[in-house]
Order: structure tokens, then sequence, then C-alpha cells
């Protein structure tokens, strides 16, 4: 990627902050605590690993950070900014510029091709005013594609016609092609071959080198090792 | 526009479905087009074909009989209007031109050919103004007769041929054949013969009229001689009835054009099946798209994007199911006029053509309104829970 350095925090508050967050759902046979009074600074250009058993609230933790839901109770700060005062098209917009996804099922959409699924967050950004032109959207998706590591003559493939490793490497180029501070990888290898996890965990571990935050969850302490940072979970708290 | 492009592969992965709901858009346009064209080609041939066309009176004794029975009847054989109620209506109407008529029927005899026939006696001066002459002259003697066009061609008679009017009676001799003037509400001369009045008066021995026929000039004053006619001679009682073509025509016209608005409505509901298909189609993408939805939505699409990703779908399937459907419509349109009117004249005039144009606005909304909800659906979907559809 073009930072070559980690930027330096501008305000002195971590990128991401969870202030006593508490998330609870609403089920027929009972409130179901996910995350229960957690706090959490992760700063700019951590790696972090989380861990935990099924259940241990590692996915809604995920889902908080990258503004799919908001908390019950507490504050979530990204950026200094708290999700809790935004609507839901403000949530959307902070999502698209600050974070990008990377999910176990890849989760590439079918019917476009490589380059489809990676131009498709920046087309959603251009149809509003001051986002990038066509030409500055081929120059990031090269970029970013050539950045991941796919070979050219695989972008015009649907996701049907990649491998697993390729889907996620896809997957990845459209995690950053808008630039985004935070990368949230959600069992990343989870579907992938040792070989394949491997070049995986080393493009992201070499996207943290240049400057992107880092938060993946997993079982595998194989993957786990690549973080700077590991925390446990254990029924919705820190070990 | 890759949200578009989407859209339309999305329809194309599910050819066969979409085929359908677009064969059903088609169907819909077809049938609202058909039944507009027709419709229309209806009023247009009905006011074409009603030759008054609107600027005429017509005075009848006042019989209780409908305003149509001058051809015959009981009650019109013994109610006249008499020549002196004939000058009063001619004060009453001021420059307007009147032509009281005679209505009998007789026996009509060319050689072997012996029909009846209706005989209107008109005073030959009249004639010009209520008659247009195909061939030869107009009356100008008492004796002669005119003929009108299909008589004259059921007994082949041209000017100067010689007709029998009533068994053992005159001879008469065709001075001039009328010109075709269809359905009117004042007289029918297509299948008749036009005599003098005198003629008709010395032969049948009749003094007053079956009807009086007023041209008014200037249609604005038509209210006013219907009037004016009516207080001169119901004074007391109702002697004549007063009948103005134009509101006639109207009310005509206004029944004409309810039953074309009601078949069109019939072709409508065919668009509203097509719509449910429709809306069950997009129901069945939402269903099955709800992970990518969840994706959509969180790698950074707003709700309007996800509603217009469905929106196109659907708009995408009703600009291809109205295109076909208004190019088929031409064709459907053919064949309902063909077959109810016999005649195509009215197919390609403007009024017309415009029903296949709102056919196909019908047909692109009703797809478009279809798949709202869907569209509203998907939108309101949460990410999360997308997601984890499976």
């Amino acid at each position: 990627m073009e930072k070559g350095v980690k930027p330096p925090g501008d305000s002195g508050s971590p990128l991401i902050r969870l202030a006593d967050v508490t998330k609870v759902y609403p089920l027929p046979a009972g409130d179901v605590t996910a995350i229960d009074h957690l706090t959490l600074d992760v700063g700019r250009g951590d790696f972090v690993a989380v861990m935990g058993v099924s259940g241990s609230g590692k996915s809604t933790l995920l889902n908080l950070i990258g503004c799919l839901d908001v908390p019950t109770s507490g504050d979530l700060f990204l950026n200094g900014v708290n999700v809790r005062d935004l609507v839901d098209d403000a949530l959307t917009e902070l999502r698209r510029d600050t974070i990008g996804f990377v999910f176990q099922q890849f989760n590439l959409i079918p019917l476009l091709t490589a380059y489809e699924n990676v131009e498709f967050p920046l087309i959603l950004k251009q149809s509003r005013n001051g986002g990038p032109g066509p030409g500055e959207i081929a120059d990031r998706c090269n970029s970013v594609l050539s950045a991941v590591g796919l070979d050219q003559s695989l972008v015009t493939h649907k996701p049907s016609e990649l491998s697993g490793g390729q889907q996620q490497r896809v997957a990845i180029a459209r995690a950053l092609v808008n630039d985004p501070d935070i990368l949230l990888c959600d069992e990343p290898t989870g579907n992938l071959d040792t070989r394949t996890g491997t070049t995986i965990m080393e493009l992201l571990a070499q996207m943290n080198r240049q400057g992107k935050t880092i938060i993946i969850v997993t079982h595998d302490p194989r993957v786990a090792a690549y973080a700077g940072r590991k925390i446990e979970l254990v029924d919705g708290r820190l070990a | 526009m890759i949200l578009f492009e989407y859209a339309r592969r999305n329809i194309r992965l599910h050819w066969l479905r979409s085929f359908l709901a677009v064969l059903g858009i088609v169907i819909g346009v077809v049938a609202i087009s058909s039944m507009g064209v027709l419709g229309n080609s209806l009023v247009l041939s009905i006011s074409e074909s009603l030759t008054s066309v609107g600027d005429t009176i017509v005075v009848y004794p006042n019989s209780g009989a409908g305003p149509m029975g001058g051809g015959g009847g009981a009650a019109a054989a013994t109610l006249r209007i008499t020549p002196r109620q004939v000058d009063e209506i001619t004060r009453a109407v001021g420059s307007n031109i009147v032509i009281p008529v005679h209505t009998g029927a007789d026996r009509v005899i060319v050689g072997s050919e012996n029909r009846a026939a209706t005989l209107y006696g008109m005073d030959p001066a009249d004639i010009s103004e209520i008659l247009e002459i195909e061939d030869g002259i107009f009356l100008r003697s008492t004796t002669g007769a005119m003929a009108g066009t299909k008589l004259a061609e059921e007994f082949k008679l041209n000017v100067g041929s010689t007709v029998r009017i009533g068994e053992g009676g005159e001879r008469v001799r065709i001075v001039g054949i009328l010109k075709e003037r269809g359905i009117g509400f004042d007289i029918n001369p297509d299948y008749a013969l036009v005599v003098s009045d005198r003629w008709f008066e010395s032969t049948y021995g009749e003094e007053g009229y079956n009807q009086v026929v007023v041209k008014v000039r200037n249609l604005e004053e038509i209210d006013g001689v219907k009037k004016a006619i009516e207080d001169a001679l119901n004074r007391r009682t109702d002697v004549v009835t007063v009948l103005d073509t134009r509101k006639v025509l109207q009310t005509i016209l206004d029944a004409f054009n309810n039953i074309s608005t009601f078949t069109t409505a019939i072709g409508g509901i065919s668009l509203i099946v097509a719509g449910v298909s429709i809306l069950n189609v997009m129901m069945m993408s939402v269903t099955e798209r709800t992970r990518e939805i969840g994706i959509i939505r969180s790698i950074g699409a707003k709700r309007p994007e996800v509603m217009r990703i469905f929106l196109y779908e659907a708009l995408v399937l009703g600009l291809i199911g109205s295109g076909i459907g208004g190019i088929l419509s031409f064709g459907g349109a053919y064949l309902a006029v063909s077959v109810m009117l016999q005649s195509t004249t009215y197919l390609f005039v403007p009024s017309s053509l415009v029903f296949i144009l709102y056919g196909m606005v019908f047909g692109i909304g009703t797809s478009l309104l279809s798949g709202l909800y869907p569209a509203w659906r998907a939108a309101n979907l949460s990410p999360i829970e997308a997601l984890r559809h499976d």
C-alpha cells in the first residue's frame, strides 16, 4: 500500500475505544448477554487477535466495531466518534470509509467478476458527491488487486471460477480498496488449506506493516501468532 | 452503472422465471392497448356514422313514443305537426332553416323487384339543405324522386330509371341519387326515396308533417332555438317533443366511451395479475439473496442503494415486457379492430395509438410498483441477520 509508515495518532485517543460496552440480544427464551461490560482500546496500527470458544462474543465484538450493530449500553468510539450518536446512513458511511471486512466465507457477490467485486465499494462512494472518478476507481482497483497478488488474468473471473485462496485475496482487495483504517477479519483462513491460509496471513501481516489496524477473530493459535496482541473473550468479558 | 448491470445479470441468471414475469407484462400491455384501441376505434366509427354533427333540432309531435319512432308506428300515423304549427316554429326560430318532413312507407316496384321502402316528402327547395347529391340533380318539380344510395344499389337504379310507388301506383322517374348519409336523428335516406311534399300529400292525402327539422346556423344558439320552439308550441300541454341532436350524440358517445373505458379496465386486470407475478419473482429474489444484501450493506451500501438494485430489476423486467408488449400491441389491436369492426381505418390515428403508449407506461409502472415492496424489504433487512442467512 501507499502508506509506508504508521501514521501517528493525531489526538492521543486510540483508534478504537470500547467503554463499558454491553450487547444484549433479547431472545424468547431470555436475554443473552453477548458482550458484558467490556472496556478495550485498540491503537492505530495494532494487530489484535481475538480468541475464545464459540459463543464467547468474538463475532459480536467484531460486528460492533464494524458498525453492523450498536451497543445496548456503553460507548464505542471510532476515530473519536461515538457511534451511538450516529443514524443508520452515517453508520454505513463510517463503515464504508473506515472499515474493511474479511469473512471466513469470503462473501463475494457471485454475479460480479473479481474486478467488479473490488470496484463495488468505490462505486457506492462515487454515487455521492466527492466520490472518486472512473479513472481513479480503475487505478485503485488495479493497485489493490496487485497488492493482494491476484493474477491479472483472473480479474474477469466470477467467484465460482476462483479457488478459495484466490477468492479470499479478492475479498481482501475489496476490503482495502476504500483505504480503510481498520481491517476486521472473521476467521479469514477458516475455509482455506494450511498453505493458502499461511499466504493469506502473510498478506494481512504485510498490510499491518503498511499501517492498517487489524483485528482478527480466530480459533487457530498459528493465525493468532501473527498478531502483536492477543485477547481472549470468555462470556463476553476479557479473560 | 454497476447497480443496473448487477440487476440485469440477476435477471439473466434466473431467465426462466424472469421470462414468465415478463410474459405477464407483455400480455397485460397487449390487453390494455388492444382494448383501448378497439374502444377508441369504436367511438370514432360510431361518431362518423352518426352524420348529424349536432347542428340539428328535430321537432316531433308529442306521441309519447320515442323520438326515433319517426319511421312509422300507430302513434306516429295519427299524430302530425300541422302547417299552422310549422308556421309557429318558423316564427320562433328566426333566420334558421325550417324543413317540414312527411314520412311514410310504401311498396317500391322496379321490374320484378317489389319491396317496402321509406318515403320522405319534402319541399324540393329544402332538400339541398340537409342532403347531398351523388349523381343526377336535386328534385325541382312536384313529380320525380331521389333515391338513397343503398336503395339505388339494391334496385340497380340510375338517374333516369323509373320506379312504381305502391301497388298499381304512379310511376316516377329518378332524377338524382343521394350521397350515403349514415344513421341520422332526423331522417335516414340511405334506404329511402325522397319525393316532393306536394306529390306525397296528393298521393297519401296527408296534410300534417311527421317531423320538422331545424338547421341551426350558429351552434351557440342551439339551446335558445330549442327553448323558443318549446315556448311557442308547448304553451299549455306538450304538443311537440323537441330533440337537440347534439345532446343525443353526446349521450351516445359518452355511453361508448364508458364501454371503451370498461374494456380497457378489463385489460388492466391482466396487468394486475402480471404485477403480482413480478412481486412474487422479486420476493423470491430478495429471499434468495438475503446474504448478498448483507454483504452489500457491510461493504457500505445504504438502504436507498439496496432499494435501487431491486427497483432496477423490476424496471428491467417492466421495460422488456412493455417494449415487447408495445410492439405486439400493433398486432393485437389490428386483430381486435378488424374482427370487431371489420375496418382498420381508425387503428393508426393518434387517439388510438396513444393507447399503446398508455399500455406501455402502465406496464412499466406496474413493474416498478410491484418491485417497491420487495425492494423496501431488502433495504430494511438488518445487515447482521442478512449476513448470517444461509
